[in-house]
This record gives C-alpha cells, sequence and structure tokens, in this order.
C-alpha cells in the first residue's frame, strides 16, 4: 500500500478486497463502539463533560499564546527545557541534538503521533541511533516497517497470525520451536524482549496528552506502562508535543481526562496516567536526569487563524475513526498518513496541504457519526466541507464535477427550463427500464450501475402530474 | 530555540489578532485569574459520595480493573499480609521496599522470612511496597507521587506491586487528589513523577483481547489499612 | 407549535404548508410526494406545492460550491418564505434548510433574516407530522414484516428515529422489526457513492446484509437517495425484498411497484424472508 495521500483511491481499492483487513477491522465494530456505549451509559455525567471539555479547549485555544508563555516559565522553574520548534526539520534537528549530546546509541519511545508526524525514527536511524518502539502495536508495526493504522491502537489492522510471523521472523534469537499460538504468549515474548529495551536506554522520548501550564507538567496516558519505562529509566526524558496540547490547570485536565478513556477504549480511566515535571530532584532516587519539551508547531499556528481551528482541540482518543463506517471499509493505512479517519481527514490537508490530500476529506458521506462521538464536539463534517470549498476554490475539484454541478445549477436556477429537462429524463430512463422497473446499466452512470442497480423514475415528474391532477381538478 | 521561539509565538499571536493592548491586557487578566483559581469544573456525582461510602466504591472498582484488595485492621498488619501474599501468588520471599520511614518501622522482625532491600527498583525484582498519597473511589486510581521516600520504578519495574493504602487516604474525585497534592508540595509545583494507577498494566494491542502484564506490573495489589471507625475520615 | 396548540387543528385556520418536493422524488418518484400530500391532508393541513422549485442546493454545497448553493437557496428562500411550514419528505433535504441555510447565509444583510425565519419553519415529513401536528397514528394497512433505516441526516441533524417508529406501530397489520445497525451509514452520500464506488460498495453490502439477516419482507426509510442506494444493491444481489419510503406505507399507498421493482416483479407479492 501506497504511503501518500495521493494514492488514497489506488489504496482504498485495495484494502475493501483484502479479507485478512476486513477480519481483522471487525473487532473495531464490536469492540470499541460496544465499549465506548457502556462507559458512556454508566456515567451520567458524560454528554455534560463532554460541553466542559469543548469548552476548556475553545478558551485555551482563544488564548493559546498566553498559555504556552505560562507553560514554558513552570517548565523552566522546574528544572526541564523548552524547544520551540516551527517546522518538522526543527523538531528533528533539537531531538537529535540532545541524543548526540548525551552519546545516547539506544532511544526507547513511547507512543506519540507527532514523532511519526515529523518522521523521528528515519532521522535518528539515519544519524546511527537506535529508536525502539515500546508501546506493543507501535513494536508491531515497527518490527514490519509500517505506520500505525490507528492512533491509539496501532496494529488494529494486524490478525493475530500475522504478529506471529513477524516475531517468529524478527525474534530469531528465541527457539523456534516455542508455542505463540495464544496472544498471551506474544505479549510475554514482547515484554521480555522490551525490557531489556528499557533497561539500557539512554534517551526516552514520549508524546503528550496534555500539557499543563498551571504546573509545567507533561500528561500521557498508557494501559502498559510503557510511556513510564520510557521516561523514569534512561538519563533524559524528551517530551515531543504539539503546541495545542497545552490546558491551563490539573482541574481543566480532569475534565479532559474523564472524557477520554471513556471515548477511547471504553475504560473508565486508563491504567496509567502519569503527570512529569522535571528531571530528577535532588534527593530523588531515580528519573531522568534531563527533562526536555519539544514544542511542534508544523502549520498548526495557521489551522488557529482559520476556518479548522476547532479541530486543535482533538484530544487524541480515536472516537472518530472507531465509529466510522468509511474506516471500517478501508483501515488506517489507506489514508497514506499519519492521522487516519475524520480527524485525519481534516487535519492531514491543514498539516501538508490539500493539494496533497485532497481524497481524504472527500471520501466522506457527513453521516455525522465522528461528531456525535467526538468528546470535545469537533464539528468534523464541517471541517471537510470547509475543505471542499478550499478545493473548489482553487479549482482542485475535477473538472468533470465542476462542469456537472454547474450545469445542475444552472438548471436548477431556471425552474421551468428544469422541469422541461426532468420531464423528459424521467420519460427516457423509464422507457429504458421497461417493465423491469430499474437498469442494470446506464452510459455516464457506471459508478453507480458497476456495484447496484439504478431504480427507474416512475415515467413522469411530480411536478408535471401535480399540475396534471390541478387541471382536472380545475384548480 | 529563541528564534524558533519568536517564529511561533509570532505566529500564534498574528492568528489571534493580538495587538490593541487593552484586549490584551484583559486576555492576560483572564488567563492570570483561571490559573490562580484552578478552579474545579464538573465532578460526577460518583466522585462525591459520602465519606463512609467511597472507601467501598474505591475498592470495587480496583478489583474491577483487575487489582486485588486486602483489608487489614492496622499497618501493623501489613508484613504477615504481604507473606500471605507471597505464599499465595507463589512468590519467592524477597521483596523491594520504599525507602519510607513509616514502612521501613513496621514490624518485619515478625516475617523473617522475607529479604527486604530497599531503594528504587531494579529489573529483576519481583515484588515492591510502596505507599500512596491517595485512592480516588470515582474509579478505583491509586495517587502515587514521586519523592526520596518514593522512587518510581518500584510502581513500574517489579512483576507485582504491593501498595499501602490507608482508608484515611481514600478521596471521592481526582481533584481531591490534587488538593492534596497542593497542600503538600505548594501551588503550581509538582514532584517529578504523579502516577495515577487504576490496576495492573495491560495491552489490547492483539486481536482487541486484554492481556494484563503488557509491560508494567502484572499484579497490583492493595493492603487497604481500615485505619478509620466508619472507614473513611479527614 | 406547541404540541397543545397543534392537537385541534379544527379549532384554527389549517396552516399552510408549502411541500418542497426534493429533487429525488420529483424525478424518480412522484407517488412519495403524493403520500406527503394525503398524510399532511389528513393532519388538518392545506398544501401548496410552488412550481418554481427545483432543489435545495445540497449537490453544490457538499462539493464545496458555495455561490452555487446561495443563489439556489435564495430562491428556496423566495418561493417558500410565505408558508406557514415548509415540509419535506427528506431528513438531508429539511436539514439543509434547517440547519445549514442560516450559516450559509449568516454574513448577506439581505438573506440572513430570511433564512433564519424559514429554516425556524422547516421541517422533515414524518416528525412534523408527529411534533408539530401531533399525530398520533394513522389509518393505514400493510401485511407484512418490515425493517427501518435512519438516513444520516434524518437522524443526527434533526433528531428523527422515534417518530417514524411510532407512527408505523400503528400501520395494522405491519411487524417492524428492528434492524441492527440501523444507524449505519448506507453508503449514499450524495456523490460520494459515485466518487468511491468501492467504498459507497462496500458499506452498502454490509447494510443490506444486515437486512437481509433480519428476514424481513420489506425495508423502509425516509430519504429516497439512501432508499434508491439500498434497492439497487439489494437487486443486484438478486434479492426478492422491497423498498419503500416510510411515508407511502403511513398514507396507506404501496399499490405502486416498490423502489427499482417493475410491473414484472408484482406489487402485492411481498416475499417474507427476503431472501432472493
Amino acid at each position: 500500500m501506497d504511503s501518500s495521500p495521493r494514492a488514497f483511491k489506488a489504496n482504498a481499492r485495495a484494502a475493501v478486497k483484502d479479507p485478512q483487513l476486513k477480519r481483522a477491522l471487525a473487532h473495531v465494530k464490536v469492540g470499541f463502539i460496544g465499549k465506548r456505549a457502556k462507559a458512556v451509559a454508566r456515567l451520567p455525567e458524560f454528554d455534560a463533560l463532554r460541553d466542559a471539555a469543548r469548552d476548556i479547549k475553545v478558551h485555551t485555544l482563544d488564548h493559546l499564546d498566553l498559555y504556552l508563555e505560562r507553560y514554558e516559565e513552570r517548565v523552566t522553574a522546574q528544572g526541564g527545557q523548552v524547544h520551540w520548534c516551527p517546522s518538522a526539520a526543527d523538531a528533528r534537528a533539537a531531538v537529535l541534538d540532545i541524543c548526540r549530546r548525551v552519546g545516547a546509541k539506544t532511544v526507547t519511545k513511547g507512543k506519540s503521533m507527532i514523532s511519526e508526524e515529523i518522521d523521528l525514527n528515519q532521522h535518528l536511524e539515519a544519524n546511527g541511533i537506535t529508536p525502539v518502539e515500546t508501546d506493543l502495536g507501535e513494536y508491531i508495526v515497527q518490527l514490519r516497517g509500517e505506520r500505525p493504522s490507528h492512533i491509539i491502537a496501532p496494529a488494529v489492522h494486524l490478525t493475530k497470525d500475522l504478529i506471529e510471523a513477524d516475531f517468529r521472523a524478527q525474534h530469531s534469537h528465541l527457539p523456534p520451536e516455542r508455542s505463540l499460538e495464544e496472544p498471551r504468549e506474544l505479549v510475554e515474548e514482547a515484554r521480555g524482549i522490551l525490557r531489556e529495551r528499557f533497561l539500557a536506554a539512554d534517551v526516552g522520548i514520549t508524546g503528550a496528552n496534555f500539557l499543563v501550564a498551571e504546573t509545567g507538567s507533561s500528561i500521557i496516558v498508557t494501559n502498559e506502562g510503557n510511556g513510564d519505562l520510557t521516561q523514569a529509566l534512561p538519563r533524559v526524558h524528551i517530551v515531543i508535543a504539539s503546541l495545542e496540547k497545552v490546558v491551563p490547570t490539573l482541574e481543566d485536565a480532569t475534565t479532559l481526562l474523564r472524557v477520554l478513556a471513556r471515548s477511547a477504549t471504553g475504560q473508565e480511566f486508563s491504567t496509567y496516567t502519569t503527570v512529569s515535571t522535571g528531571p530528577r530532584r535532588a534527593r530523588d532516587l531515580d528519573g531522568p536526569e534531563e527533562y526536555h519539551v519539544i514544542l511542534l508547531d508544523n502549520g498548526r499556528s495557521e489551522m488557529l487563524a482559520g476556518q479548522f481551528r476547532d479541530a486543535l482541540r482533538c484530544i487524541r482518543c480515536g472516537a472518530c475513526m472507531n465509529h466510522c463506517p468509511v474506516y471500517h471499509a478501508i483501515g488506517g493505512h489507506a489514508y497514506g498518513w499519519v492521522y487516519p479517519g475524520p480527524i485525519g481527514a481534516v487535519l492531514t490537508p491543514g498539516l501538508i496541504g490539500i493539494e496533497e490530500a485532497g481524497d481524504l476529506p472527500n471520501a466522506s458521506t457527513f453521516c455525522g457519526r465522528c461528531e456525535a462521538v467526538c468528546p470535545v464536539r469537533i464539528p468534523l463534517p464541517k471541517m471537510m466541507r470547509h475543505w471542499r470549498e478550499r478545493e473548489f476554490e482553487r479549482h482542485l475539484t475535477p473538472r468533470a464535477v465542476r462542469a456537472g454541478l454547474g450545469l445542475w445549477a444552472f438548471l436548477a436556477s431556471r425552474p421551468e427550463l428544469y422541469h422541461r429537462v426532468t420531464g423528459l429524463a424521467a420519460r427516457l430512463l423509464a422507457a429504458l427500464a421497461g417493465r423491469k422497473g430499474r437498469l442494470r446499466s446506464l452510459p455516464l452512470a457506471g459508478g453507480w450501475t458497476g456495484v447496484r442497480d439504478l431504480p427507474a423514475p416512475q415515467g413522469r415528474t411530480f411536478h408535471a402530474l401535480w399540475a396534471a391532477r390541478n387541471r382536472r381538478a380545475g384548480t | 530555540m529563541s528564534a524558533g521561539r519568536d517564529a511561533i509565538m509570532g505566529g500564534l499571536r498574528r492568528a489571534l489578532k493580538r495587538g490593541a493592548e487593552a484586549t490584551d491586557a484583559a486576555a492576560r487578566q483572564t488567563v492570570d485569574r483561571r490559573l490562580d483559581a484552578a478552579a474545579r469544573g464538573l465532578v460526577p456525582a460518583r466522585g462525591q459520595i459520602p465519606p463512609a461510602a467511597q472507601v467501598d466504591l474505591f475498592e470495587a472498582m480496583a478489583v474491577e480493573q483487575a487489582a486485588t484488595v486486602t483489608r487489614i485492621a492496622s499497618l501493623e498488619a501489613v508484613p504477615a499480609a504481604l507473606a500471605d501474599y507471597l505464599k499465595a501468588a507463589n512468590l519467592a520471599p524477597k521483596l523491594r521496599l520504599a525507602p519510607s520511614p513509616e514502612l521501613q518501622n513496621l514490624p518485619w522482625d515478625s516475617q523473617p522470612m522475607i529479604e527486604i532491600e530497599t531503594g528504587p527498583a531494579q529489573g529483576s525484582d519481583q515484588v515492591s511496597l510502596t505507599g500512596a498519597v491517595a485512592g480516588v473511589a470515582e474509579t478505583g486510581t491509586l495517587l502515587l507521587a514521586s519523592g526520596p521516600e518514593a522512587p518510581t520504578t518500584l510502581n513500574f519495574l517489579p512483576d507485582n506491586h504491593v501498595v499501602v493504602l490507608k482508608a484515611s487516604q481514600v478521596v471521592g474525585a481526582y481533584e481531591d487528589g490534587w488538593d492534596r497534592l497542593r497542600e503538600i508540595y505548594g501551588r503550581g509545583s509538582l514532584p517529578r513523577a504523579v502516577n495515577l494507577i487504576t490496576g495492573p498494566s495491560r495491552t489490547a494491542d492483539i486481536e482487541q483481547t486484554i492481556q494484563l502484564g503488557a509491560h508494567g506490573p502484572r499484579r497490583l495489589h492493595i493492603l487497604l489499612v481500615e485505619d478509620t471507625e466508619s472507614g473513611n475520615g479527614a | 407549535m406547541s404540541l397543545w396548540e397543534a392537537a385541534s387543528p379544527m379549532s384554527e385556520t389549517a396552516p399552510r404548508v408549502g411541500l418542497f418536493v426534493t429533487c429525488l422524488v420529483d424525478l424518480f418518484r412522484p407517488s412519495i410526494g403524493f403520500a406527503a400530500v394525503k398524510l399532511l391532508a389528513a393532519a388538518g393541513c392545506t398544501v401548496a406545492v410552488p412550481r418554481a422549485q427545483t432543489c435545495c442546493g445540497q449537490p453544490a454545497y457538499n462539493t464545496g460550491d458555495r455561490h452555487d448553493t446561495r443563489t439556489l437557496a435564495a430562491q428556496v428562500i423566495a418561493v417558500f418564505e410565505g408558508f406557514d411550514y415548509v415540509v419535506a419528505p427528506s431528513g438531508s433535504c429539511a436539514a439543509m434548510i434547517r440547519e445549514h441555510y442560516p450559516a450559509l447565509l449568516a454574513d448577506s444583510p439581505e438573506l440572513a433574516a430570511r433564512a433564519e425565519a424559514l429554516a425556524a419553519k422547516t421541517f422533515e415529513l414524518v416528525s412534523f407530522l408527529t411534533d408539530v401536528r401531533g399525530m398520533t397514528g394513522v389509518e393505514a394497512a400493510f401485511e407484512g414484516s418490515a425493517a427501518y433505516h435512519d438516513a444520516c441526516s434524518g437522524l443526527r441533524e434533526l433528531g428523527i428515529h422515534d417518530q417514524p417508529r411510532r407512527l408505523l406501530a400503528t400501520v395494522r397489520g405491519l411487524r417492524l422489526e428492528e434492524l441492527p445497525d440501523a444507524d449505519v451509514c448506507c453508503g449514499f452520500g450524495g456523490t460520494f457513492c459515485v466518487k468511491y464506488p468501492e467504498i459507497s460498495d462496500t458499506m452498502v453490502t454490509d447494510k443490506v446484509e444486515r437486512v437481509e439477516q433480519a428476514g424481513v419482507g420489506t425495508l423502509l426509510a425516509g430519504d429516497l437517495g439512501c432508499l434508491m442506494n439500498m434497492a439497487g444493491k439489494l437487486q443486484r444481489r438478486g434479492s426478492k425484498i422491497q423498498v419503500r419510503h416510510v411515508a407511502e406505507v403511513l398514507a396507506g399507498m404501496t399499490d405502486e411497484p416498490a423502489i427499482g421493482a417493475g410491473a414484472e416483479d408484482g406489487t402485492k407479492d411481498r416475499a417474507e424472508g427476503g431472501r432472493g
């Protein structure tokens, strides 16, 4: 599968024919959707919390510059250092600098979509440093040389058999006759291997679900505990986060945390929610000696300026893609970049440009399920429509579509002409269909009739029949 | 990186249409006030049940998330309870103890079989014993804070993490936990790591089925000390 | 209008309803329009069908063509703003006017207030009958089992869910079965179904498999685009399940061949079980 949003159509075509992907994605529908519904039903205040969560994010975005200033002040006061990185290249360079300065050979990593966004792993590898993904799903896709296909369940597109095959191929130092039949055995094997990597790492890099201005802290949320082993064991802890992750206070973070796990996996709370603030203190017995925060812009201040600001509310729960029928049909890799699903359709054009990612906001029926489950009420279909408007303004919409639309609008704004044309069309199509009442094929309508019959018109338009009825009634 | 900072802040200020001094000052005041107030948002009813009910809810929620809980009458009962735990789980009688005087001064002599070492965890440790700052009843969540008496690695490296939690430490909602931390560390200040822990480590990355013991502890055992009359107190 | 006001239509002048036919109903299936007229009359309304109506502008709107959308919206407003209510047998068209016209025209000094006013009195058909006219049942009969699909706009933009089920429950002889995943998109999405045919096909296949599993003779919904999509797929698979608009069943007007069915298929022949 081609890892570029430009290849979306081809990727989607291949994806819907992939039976193994279909099997894997079936778990998404049953698992995530059902579990979220249960968690929501259990908490009467859930919907009110979504409103509160949205309000916190909206307020913070409205004051983002000021909260980031206060955040940096606090990080510095607690012994940490903030690195402001306008671009992905700046962020890669900042991370590499730190790693080189401390002579790092191995870097363990907690799950971070930002690190995917800036292609950090490739950069470290190219510079002789080995990055080791420690989130089990990320570890698995790293073995396969793939991107994650979901923002919280990176290996959701894989069945157990594929994972077993990868482990056997990559963990060649282990006895080949060992059993890896059960998921439990795969987890055990990964635990053992990654345990050694945790202990040997020189630098640990985590993402951040939230940055807290009040205390200069970063918050990560995991179930495995890998993020904690990543940050507590090595000499250096690097947090890599985008600007819009900041929230004002611990109380604000709490409101968001109350909706995060419930929206993501249907858990009441993730197993490990960790608030990290600065390096180890003078009398601490463990913990990193250095704490760095890489603050990435990479297009977000631009999104803040325009119609797409609301997309910056995202708290990376994944509920939108869990409920998206398009995602269910094609999986995450078809989107071709870091962020799949509805949030991917909105963010990707903002970060890499609408020319690159044009198909993403178009491949939606606007069914609205994403917005209905988004914990911070991002109006995702509206944002996708805004992207379509941008495309239309810039003449990126296919010419046939523009022409067809132009013709439609021309006719529709001339009702009498419209009624004549539609009257003809109704008769013609009805005649073609004959007694069958439907057409198996129709020139120019291959997109439809390739996979479904086209019901024929009844033969006359409503307006024609209504006028005839009124003439008979003398009205 | 100040060129980077200037570039980003410039972009943000443009995006937010900053410039007019009066509105800027008003915005700053809004931010200052919100940070100083650290006001609570909507706290679910479940986090506001009477203290008497909080301990029971804490236990129920923790157990639901696959922690195990044993209630003991007093702190002095901890060594014996730990010995029972090790035996029941068929674990070697070795313990990595948090260097907290409160825990170190317990009657460990009554369990001479247990080999005790204190300090941060080593990769080979099987069992750790730590205290906690609070237990949040809302979701059965332990609140631990790093410090000289509480190295973080004890919470994550060993296969088994045993936590001594007093009933008097149980609170209703996470916000109560933050208040406790502010009492200890002051406002705007936190220790290096505050861990909110709900059950043992787990993953669902393989076909969406939950497996316990991913990277962190396989088992989380809570020794709940009933140090209050009604089971909860100030 | 509150329910208690609507409950006694005889004590007031019958409200004047402008029927927004919708482009699909007009071209493909006028019988839905006539069913709507019958139901509205039964609910005590006088119905007019302005001739100068064509399209609500959704195709242009969803393609990002705000200019043409505004042109069409201005036309709709001018043609319909004189009525007491505007009713459409389609959740998506009603939502276009009700939920989207105000934002679309918010910056037009000439049209902003008029768009708001029109939006406030525009409704989807079934929810108009229940929520505004207080209708609690219909005088219709339909022998057989049916399942109801929740079209997305109606469900999520207008909150239409209970209303059609309540009215269908009063249709004599009709056995309404709940459709698993009734609220999952059928894959129509306007131009989506032809721009991304493989994805649309996957979605509509999932949908019709659910319908076939439900073992019903008839599939119902409130939007003709969705109905044509699902009917076309069922028929391509050789299914005998019949597809109709909910208004046709509620109005007791089911003598016409079902959607995509011809005179060949017979109109009174409703196969139970639905497996083709």
